[in-house]
């Protein structure tokens, strides 16, 4: 073979190199989307689902015509260090039908002399719950913005999905705890 | 792999002949194109970078030897800290970062791939040096930054005291939000430097590998360390580039205002566990597989006798690679996986044991029947494959999750590593050496000592961590630099074992000045028989330039029959 074809094997080998590299460079990029997406989607580490008010008619039916299991939620707030507010459920337990929507009420005042703006983190232990548990209304979606000594009450509308009875990973779980923590919003955070 | 004809054989002594022309001292070894000269570079700078790094296991050992703090006050003043308590806590945690990055990025990796691939996979597959000379030559300088970044880093402050305190781990959100000041902006650079300074090596690895084989040379007809490089450089290929990006977004984190792993903006610090462990697993495969190649090539040449299972052992290489790629969070086991992700990782890390068990088994079948000499290489690669075996054992029972869930962040964890690397790699990495010192020097060193350091070594490490084993069952925590009385007994006996293992490098670096101050001169092949790949057919060390005619492989030579006459062309 001559020198010339050797150059150009050898180029285009360690081209195909460099690309394979800067691939995995944008994958490891591409993976914080797509873990995101993958926890959304399979409820991965206890991340709760989102529902429509006409998801939540077919499971009230559905978990009717499942016999009307109840199933103990468990509500936990808090907050991090750089949040002066007290932050806590209205009712610490509650037991619920499966399948029926429920509302539970979270109340927040803020401690400070400054306006805060506060994002909620939240999900839910045992994390194979996290599939099941489905929010339609929750104070969670958008940021809350507390004035000094404001005091508020937050309101989730969830329910636990029926197919959860379904799943032998749920089987011998009777309480579901939620829990969120306050974090301050990024724009408003000093 | 045997060659065919000896025209190709050149001389060092020959001065006259264009292949022996050198430039002169800054030019060779400050702006080396030569695929040896780098090698023996990155040599050195690992032996430097290991005594730098096993001085502070030192000063760890010490610390370790009985309970309460006694050392680190002194240490934390000694670096420029105040002598405070939470400073001399964050001195453990320098150390055991600094100690962890120097071991992997800068002295198992640079010797290994950098020094010994750089010798040898040119010579071993009849090239006459690397595909990118120049390439190379930024490869090791860039690791050399890499380097000194870290060390700098020892000296701006980190938070708590001075230096990086974060693990070699670097996990968010200690490295994030939990450490102020420019060192772990300075750790991970010199991750970054060291890691493009890999990513550059492996390119030239695998083009070199793929391109430059005499010819005749066939894939199958590699020696099994130039397999074991081309493996090593895929993994390199695919995995640091996710380490860049998980170390970048943590650099954005800490200064930029991003959120990659910060859940107040949606982040997740378990998906920095994710993206470090997608990259740390390979990694430790990238420091043991070269170690493989190098056992394979030692075994069958003091047994006399080709590798048993050629093709067996090049693809268990390749799937200990491939597989390496999906058992990462069997690190993670307690962060919160549910039970089937669980079983898989734990399922899937098992399935490894399968193709090293065929690596251990064909080194053993190799030896049997053979006629064995215990020369220096040999007993190291004899103890590579026993202290191994014992950490891939311990491996095998912390891929357990529900088993992991109880020694996780023990000592038995640390007890298991330091036998695969420690032990592992570090075993191969002398008995490459003792193999190869000859050749790259044109000494022979002696035998004595060699012998003499692998025994004091074998003993200090077995005494050194082999304690752990029950001090983690016992429930000792990693990563802490004091502990409760009851654990003082084995940590003594361990610190012990340090000392001895300390005694016995004496024994090493007076071989290394023994050897060219009287060593004999090393003959083209002082192995014998048993060493049949083509480094064996040059002059010892070989010319600056060789393979200027390429040695062609005969087509009926295959990899079966190493010990058949070649035939002459």
């Amino acid at each position: 073979m001559t020198a010339a074809t050797l150059e150009t094997r050898k180029n285009r080998t360690a081209l195909l190199a460099f690309g394979g590299a800067l691939a995995m460079l944008g994958l490891g990029y591409a993976a914080v989307p797509l873990y995101e997406l993958f926890c959304q989607v399979t409820g991965f580490g206890g991340t709760t689902q989102r529902a429509s008010e006409s998801d939540a008619a077919v499971a009230e039916r559905l978990g009717a015509s499942a016999g009307g299991r109840t199933i103990s939620i468990r509500f936990d707030g808090t907050t991090a260090g750089d949040v002066p507010w007290s932050f806590r459920p209205e009712q610490v337990t509650d037991t619920v039908t499966i399948g029926q929507r429920d509302m539970a009420i979270y109340l927040a005042k803020n401690n400070s002399d400054e306006t805060i703006t506060g994002t909620a983190t939240f999900n839910v232990e045992p994390e194979q719950a996290g599939a099941y548990f489905n929010k339609i209304q929750c104070f969670c979606f958008t940021e809350q913005v507390l004035e000094p000594g404001q005091e508020v009450r937050m309101p989730v509308l969830y329910f636990v999905d029926p197919k959860a009875l379904d799943d032998p990973n749920m089987e011998g779980v009777e309480q579901i705890t939620l829990s969120y923590t306050f974090h301050r919003a990024l724009d408003s955070a000093e | 792999m045997a060659t065919t004809a000896d025209s190709f054989q050149a001389h060092t002594d020959d001065h006259a002949h264009d292949a022996d022309h050198k430039p002169g001292f800054f030019a060779r070894w400050f702006m080396s194109t030569n695929h040896k000269d780098i090698g023996t570079l990155y040599l050195i700078f690992a032996i430097m970078a290991g005594i730098v790094g096993g001085a502070i296991s030192g000063i760890m050992r010490m610390e370790l030897a009985e309970p309460g703090i006694q050392y680190l006050q002194w240490w934390a003043e000694f670096m420029g800290g105040t002598p405070d308590f939470d400073t001399s806590l964050h001195m453990w945690n320098v150390f055991i970062t600094a100690h962890g990055l120097i071991m992997v990025f800068f002295m198992v990796m640079p010797a290994m791939i950098g020094g010994f691939g750089n010798w040898f996979v040119p010579l071993m597959i009849g090239a006459p040096d690397m595909a990118f000379p120049r390439m190379n030559n930024i490869s090791f300088w860039l690791t050399v930054a890499g380097f000194v970044s870290l060390l700098f880093s020892l000296f701006v402050p980190g938070g708590t005291g001075p230096g990086a305190g974060v693990g070699w781990t670097v996990y968010a959100p200690l490295s994030t939000t939990g450490s102020t000041g420019p060192a772990v902006d300075f750790a991970i650079f010199s991750l970054h430097l060291a890691g493009a300074g890999s990513i550059l090596g492996a390119t030239n690895f695998i083009t070199t590998i793929f391109n430059m084989r005499a010819p005749g040379m066939t894939l199958h007809k590699m020696p099994l360390f130039v397999w074991s490089v081309l493996v090593t450089a895929f993994l390199l290929l695919l995995a640091l580039p996710v380490l860049a990006a998980a170390i970048t977004m943590l650099i954005t984190d800490r200064n930029f205002g991003t959120t990659f792993f910060d859940p107040a903006g949606g982040g997740d610090p378990v998906l920095y566990q994710h993206l470090f462990w997608f990259f740390g697993h390979p990694e430790v495969y990238i420091m043991i597989l070269p170690g493989f190649g190098m056992i394979s090539q030692i075994v069958s040449t003091f047994s006399r006798k080709p590798v048993f299972g050629y093709l067996g052992m090049a693809y268990a290489m390749v799937a200990i690679g491939v597989v390496g790629f999906v058992v990462w969070a069997h690190h993670m086991y307690t962060v919160g996986l549910d039970v089937n992700t669980k079983m898989y990782f734990t399922a899937a890390t098992m399935v490894i044991a399968v193709p090293t068990g065929v690596k251990i088994f064909s080194w053993i079948a190799t030896m049997w029947g053979g006629s064995i000499e215990f020369k220096s290489p040999m007993v190291w690669a004899i103890g590579m494959i026993f202290l191994f075996t014992v950490g891939g054992v311990t491996g095998v029972y912390l891929a357990n999750g529900g088993v992991d869930d109880v020694v996780h962040d023990t000592y038995f964890v640390v007890a298991h590593f330091h036998y695969v690397l420690s032990m592992g790699a570090v075993f191969s990495m002398f008995a490459g050496f003792y193999y190869w010192f000859p050749k790259m020097s044109g000494r022979m060193h002696s035998e004595l000592l060699s012998h003499l350091h692998f025994w004091g070594f074998f003993i200090g490490v077995n005494v050194l961590f082999f304690p752990q084993h029950f001090l983690g069952l016992q429930g000792m925590p990693r990563r802490y630099p004091d502990y409760a009385d009851a654990y003082a007994y084995w940590n003594e006996i361990s610190s012990f074992g340090y000392t001895i293992m300390a005694l016995s490098m004496i024994f090493f670096f007076v071989n290394i000045v023994y050897a060219f101050v009287a060593g004999k001169k090393a003959a083209d092949n002082p192995w014998g028989e048993g060493a049949t790949t083509l480094e064996w057919t040059l002059s010892s060390p070989p010319p600056f330039h060789q393979f200027e005619t390429l040695p062609v492989i005969e087509d009926h030579h295959t990899a079966h029959d190493h010990m058949s006459k070649p035939a002459t062309a």
